[in-house]
Formats: structure tokens, sequence, C-alpha cells
């Protein structure tokens, strides 16, 4: 009998434990436990994977590392939950991650079916073909009957079952469950096109044997706004992830850099002659923006020393410089007629 | 039993207090394990069904009639883009059973051949099943089928130089293409034709098998059964003109059009579960002819049987009675297994559920679907094995 008691009470305190987790916020449970879990991609240079010394790196990378950052007052406060598109969801839905930053589409149904929140986009994106160049085909429209390799579990599957109804074209799509096989299946020949976010085809075409016998056709065929997804109904925890974006963006509209942010914050001291208000209000030296949000007063300091501005971090991951090549483009800031605009810190 | 240990209990023994008697405990145990897991199930559906509410997550399966919007690659029945999500999981559930039995049939021919080689007295060749066996049972079923699949898509040309059979059958690495049979109006004659060839070749068979077990005649019932249901509807074609066209496949555009094509996904995940599943069902078959008693074997040479019919009619019967019920796992595991093909974009259940899941947001709902079609096939697979199990079981006299 006394065994019969003992487990009556273990599942009375294991009902208890869960429901009283699940009862505390992100940011309670993420402080308490020292570190942000972040869910990112398995593998797309670029965006999330691990460099030449097995460490993580890229623009989503970087997200996750400015949210530890703000939360936590370290960068490298991080565990990286890797997956492929399929299995990200039920990672955010399931509580395995605090925050999905996987060059994931925000669109209605995710926002409302799949019980999640949206709001800043780190990354504007749109679908786009690659072709082979021997190929001879300059539109994607010429893609009458063609078959297209695609990645399972993403946007990318209906936007090509739009494109193909809107323009009659046929085509046969191949579906792969990791990008990583649809990729090689392409290269082998497979399919005529792989298709995905113009971004993504950017860095898959970096991992082709012949980078240079391929090209990426002009139509980009959908919107594909990328951005961090969080469970819904937390809206301190959207708060923090949706600000440290924008303070990544305010510093790069201020000038302010991982390098220069001791400076400019000694330039903006309190009562300092010619100081800019909202610098001083982004960098905690003014108003205590931070404890608004559950965070430090130096939440957004520590961002830009640690990780940086957000032009800083685009230029590090797929800019000019990188095997990605990207432009700006639509993710230029708003002041240079792009998209990347923060609403006022005040 | 019940009675004489119950009255053991209350009689003889009453000086022993009811919570220290063993049966009264049992049954208390059962009863606490069996409310212990009632209660552990209704906290995790009670638990999922209130986070689900709580994040705005709906129940329900009335998602199945939105229209998919998404292809997919191959389809037995036919499907579009309009075509309703439940329409493209069902075709999903027939790729998966088509796969699951090609496997199945082939494994077993497969298996059987490797498993008697091996005990074959020739050094080479049961040297040689033995490394089949080793090898292939030790390598991960995955690494095999993308094996196979790259190995396909590398040693097969573009489509643009598919190696052209006769300007009939054109091969490449987007699969191989052959003529569709297109049947014209008279038809069904030949179909009525071959029925006919089969039933006879049935109706000669039993015949035959009562005469040899009245008079000990024997007659070549294989040969004429065969000869009838090939050469029946060869000769009601013949007579009728060939009523059957052939479509020939062309290459227009990017791929070849008409005709019917093999993709190579599913050769490769066909190929990959065959290899690999015919190294299990092999060592099954071995251990079952190694099972029966050498005795039997020299008693059927004694009687003066020949090494053939006394394998096919003293030794494997016997020794069916210990291969099959491990074979029906290894069926079950073919049919699992073909939730790997989504790696090698054949689009089985699995990875239509996976995209259906994705597109729909009702994980849930999605899961159940496959858990109850793979519960089900299961369940029918292991009834059938059971039935022919006992079937074959020992008749002793
Ligand atoms: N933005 C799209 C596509 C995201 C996506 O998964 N893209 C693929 C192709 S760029 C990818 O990241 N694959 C890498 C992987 O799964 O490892 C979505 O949210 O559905």
């Amino acid at each position: 009998m006394k065994h019969v008691k003992t487990l009556v009470a273990g599942v009375a305190l294991l009902a208890g434990m869960s429901t009283a987790a699940q009862a505390a916020s992100t940011l309670e449970s993420v402080k308490a436990a020292g570190k942000l879990k972040c869910g990112v991609n398995s593998g797309l240079a670029g965006f999330a994977a691990p460099n030449d010394q097995g460490v993580w790196a890229g623009l989503d990378v970087d997200l996750c590392k400015a949210i530890a950052a703000a939360v936590l007052g370290d960068a490298n406060k991080v565990e990286y939950k890797p997956s492929n598109a399929e299995q990200r969801f039920p990672l955010l839905q399931s509580g395995e991650v605090d925050v999905l930053a996987r060059n994931t589409t925000w669109s209605l149904s995710r926002d409302t079916q799949l019980g999640f929140d949206f709001r800043a986009v780190n990354y504007y994106d749109g679908q786009g073909f690659m072709v082979r160049k021997d190929l001879g085909i300059t539109s994607a429209k010429e893609l009458k009957g063609a078959t297209v390799c695609v990645q399972e579990g993403t946007t990318t599957e209906k936007n090509l079952g739009d494109f193909d109804k809107a323009n009659n074209l046929g085509t046969q799509p191949v579906k792969f469950k990791e990008s990583e096989q649809a990729r090689a299946a392409y290269d082998e020949g497979r399919c005529d096109s792989y298709t995905t976010d113009a971004s993504g085809l950017a860095a898959e075409r970096t991992g082709l044997k012949a980078p240079g016998e391929h090209v990426i056709l002009p139509e980009i065929i959908s919107k594909e706004p990328l951005g961090p997804a969080v469970r819904a109904g937390d809206s301190q925890w959207l708060d923090i992830i949706t600000w440290v974006h924008y303070a990544m963006l305010v510093a790069e509209e201020k000038g302010i850099t991982s390098a220069n942010v001791d400076e400019v914050k000694a330039k903006n001291a309190e009562g300092a002659e010619g100081a800019d208000a909202e610098v001083q209000r982004l960098l905690g030296i003014t108003d205590k923006m931070g404890e608004s949000l559950g965070l430090s007063r130096d939440w957004a300091y520590n961002v830009v020393k640690q990780v940086g501005n957000y032009g800083e971090s685009f230029e590090r991951n797929i800019g000019k410089d990188t095997p990605l090549a990207l432009e700006r483009g639509l993710n230029a800031l708003w002041t240079q007629g792009g998209l990347q605009y923060a609403p006022p810190v005040r | 039993m019940a009675e004489i240990s119950a009255g053991r209990s209350r009689g003889r023994r009453t000086s022993i207090a009811w919570w220290r008697d063993e049966r009264t405990r049992g049954i208390i145990w059962q009863i606490v394990v069996v409310a212990v897991l009632c209660l552990g199930v209704w906290f995790i559906i009670a638990n999922m069904v209130d986070n689900l509410r709580r994040l705005g997550i709906p129940l329900g399966f009335d998602f199945l009639n939105a229209p998919a919007g998404f292809a997919i690659s191959f389809s037995i029945i036919p499907t579009d883009l309009n075509s309703s999500i439940g329409r493209v999981i069902l075709a999903g559930m027939i790729n998966t059973l088509l796969a699951s039995a090609i496997c199945i049939a082939l494994a077993t021919i497969l298996g059987v051949i490797v498993g008697i080689c091996r005990l074959s007295k020739n050094y080479l060749i049961s040297r040689l099943a033995t490394a089949y066996v080793e090898t292939l049972r030790n390598i991960p079923l995955l690494v095999q089928l993308l094996f196979w699949y790259v190995a396909i898509l590398q040693l097969f040309p573009n489509v643009r130089q598919a190696i052209n059979v006769f300007d009939l059958m054109f091969m490449s690495n987007r699969g191989v293409n052959i003529p569709r049979p297109i049947p014209e109006e008279d038809f069904g004659i030949v179909l009525v034709a071959l029925a006919v060839g089969i039933a006879l070749a049935i109706g000669i068979a039993s015949w035959a098998h009562r005469r040899q077990m009245a008079t000990g005649q024997q007659f070549p019932k294989g040969r004429v059964g065969l000869g009838l249901i090939v050469g029946l509807p060869l000769i009601a074609s013949l007579a009728l003109g060939n009523p059957v066209s052939w479509q020939v496949p062309e290459l227009t555009g990017f791929n070849f059009q008409g005709g019917l094509v093999l993709q190579p996904e599913l050769t490769a995940l066909v190929l990959g579960m065959t290899a690999y599943t015919a190294s299990f069902i092999a060592e099954i078959v071995r251990g079952g002819i190694l099972a029966v008693s050498h005795g039997q074997t020299e008693a059927a040479y004694a009687l003066g049987l020949k090494p053939g019919t006394t394998l096919r009619l003293v030794i494997i019967p016997q020794s069916l009675r210990i291969i099959v019920p491990p074979m029906t796992s290894q069926y079950l595991n073919i049919v699992k297994n073909t939730t790997l093909a989504g790696a090698i974009a054949y689009p089985d259940l699995f990875s239509i559920v996976g995209t259906s899941l994705n597109q729909t947001g009702r994980p849930v709902e999605n899961i159940a679907i496959m858990m109850v079609f793979f519960l089900v096939i299961s369940i029918l697979i292991s009834l059938f094995m059971n039935w022919y199990n006992r079937r074959i079981a020992l008749v002793e006299r």
C-alpha cells in the first residue's frame, strides 16, 4: 500500500510540476536556465551553420546571440537546436526552444493556426528558381513541364503550386526531407531547377560542384518575410525578441557599431553637450527602457557591444564580401530605400 | 484451480489477513497498474488538449477536404494541384503499400535464395552469401538508400543523353521510360481469355492432385497450367489482331512525355530495402533449415527421394514452421521502414503527411491518421501470417 501512495503522490507531483513549469513566462524560464534555447537551421550558409571551427555563425545565429546578450548579458549563453524545415514547428510548439530563428516565413496561417507570434523581420526575401546555365532559359515562366527539386515542409512547396497554376506550367516537383539531398539531386541532374528562398538559393549555390554553371532566374514569385517566431500568448517575450532586432536597426541608423559603442556611450553621457536623446535612451544612459521590457538597463548596449548592429551582422554573414554576396536590397534601412524600419525608442 | 485456492485461503488458512493473500494482492496490483496507466494516458491527453487550446490551435478533420495546393511526384490514383488533402494523403498510403508489397515479395525471394546459398556445399557460393549477409545487415538502411539513390543518379546519363533502346525504352537519371499499353475496344475479350486460362489451370491442378493421391500417377500440372494462362490470352489477342496500341515516350521540352516511367526514387527504395531485408530473411531461412533434423534428410534419401524433392517436400515444409513467425516481423519492418523514403524523395505516406502537417498546421490529426494507418496495416499482416502459420503447423496424427 505504501508503494501505491508513493505512486499517486508522484503522479500528482508530476501533474503539478508540469502545469507550474508552463505557467512561468519564457523570460523567467530563460533567466532561470541561464541560457537561451534557440532553434536554428541545421545548415544554411550565411544564416545558420557551424563555421570551420565548428562554431555556429550566421544572420539568424547573430539574432540568437543578440537575444542572449540582451536577456542574460552574455551572447555566448545560447544553446543551438538545429532542425530541418519540417521539424522546426513542433520544436517551438512543444517548448524545446524559446525562440525559432530559422529563416522562417511569417505567414497568416503560421501566425494563427500554428499558435505562433511573429513581428520582427530580420530578412525580407522571396522565392526564386535556380537552373543550369546551359539550359538556356532566362525566365521561370519557361519552365513548362520541368522537374523541380523542392524541400519538404516549406512555404516553397505551395508557392510552386500557386505559380504553376497561375502560369499553367505543369511542373513536376521532387520533394526531399533535407535540403542537402535536394541540392545533391539537383546537382546530379535529377531536376531542371531548384527552388527556394532567393537567399537560400545563393547559400545552396555555394555548395554545388560548379557554382558558376548555375544562374538564379530573375522572377521572385513570392514574399518571404523571414523572422523569429515565438509561442503565442507571451507578449512580453514577443516584445523582447522584436526590440532586440529593432535595437540592432536603430544602432545602425545612429552609426553605433560594436567597435565604437563605448565611445558613443561616453560621448552621450547624461547631460553631455549635443547628446542624442534617442541614443541615450537606447543605451540606457537616461530612462529605463530596458526595465519596461523586463531586462537590464544596458540590454541594447550588450547587444551592440557583443554582436554588433544589423548592418555589421549582414555584411559579416551574407554581404558583398561573403560567398553569398547578397545586396542589401529590401534589407537596407528605410533611410536608404529599404524596408528595415524600427519604431522609435521612446 | 481458482476455487481450490480461494477455498484454501478462506478455509484452512483463515488466520492470514486478506491483504496478505497472494491472489488478492495480485488482483489489487493489476487494478492499480491499469488505473495508473489510464490516469497517465488521460493526463497526457488532457494536457495536450489544454496546451493546444491555450495556443489557439483547433482540433478536427475538416482540413482533409481543403484543396492541397501542392503536387506530388508519383501517384497511382490521379492527383493534381486541386485535389483535396485527403486524396493526396490517400495517394501517399497507396504509395507506401505499393513500395511495401514490392519489397516484401522481392526480399522474400532474394532472402530464401541467399539463405539456401549459405548452406551450399560449394565453397564460393556459401562464402559469397555469407559476405552478402554480413555486409548488408550491418549498414544502416538510410545509408543504403542514399547510396542506391546517388548511384542511380550518377550512373545514368542526363535526360538529354538518355540511353535509347530501339526508340522504345529510354533510360536516364530521371527514370526508365517505357511504352504505355492503351487497350482498345476488344481488349476485354483478351482479359476474359486470361481469366478462363487461370480457372482451367486451377481446375487441372486440383484434378492432378486428387489423381496422384488416388493412383500415385503424376501429371505435369505446372507446365500445362502456365501454358494455359499465357497461351489462351495470346491466341485471343492474335485472333482479334492485337487490340492494344502503344504510346511511346518522347522527349519534348524538359522531360519525356507519354509512356510509363519508373522513377529513380522508387527504384532506389526497392533496391535498398530489398537488399537490406533479404539479409535478415536469409538468416531466418538458414536457421529454419538447420533446425530440421538431419535424420529427416537421410530418411528421405533412404526412401529414394531426389535431393530437390527432399528439400521441397520434406525439409521446407518442416522448416516453414520455424521460419514464418520471425518472417512476420521482417514484413512489419519493411512497412515501417518505408518512412525513410522521404530522404530520397519518394512520396510515401510519412513524407506527404509531413507536408500536410506543415501546410495545415494540424500536427495531432495528421500524425493520428498515420498512426492508425500503420497500426491497421501491421495488424492485418500479423493476422495473415498467424493464419498462415496455423495452416502450415505440423498436423499431428
Ligand atoms: N522561408 C521558407 C523556407 C525555409 C527553409 O527551410 N528553407 C530551406 C531551403 S533555403 C532550408 O533552410 N533548408 C536547410 C535545411 O533544412 O537544412 C519557410 O519558412 O518555409
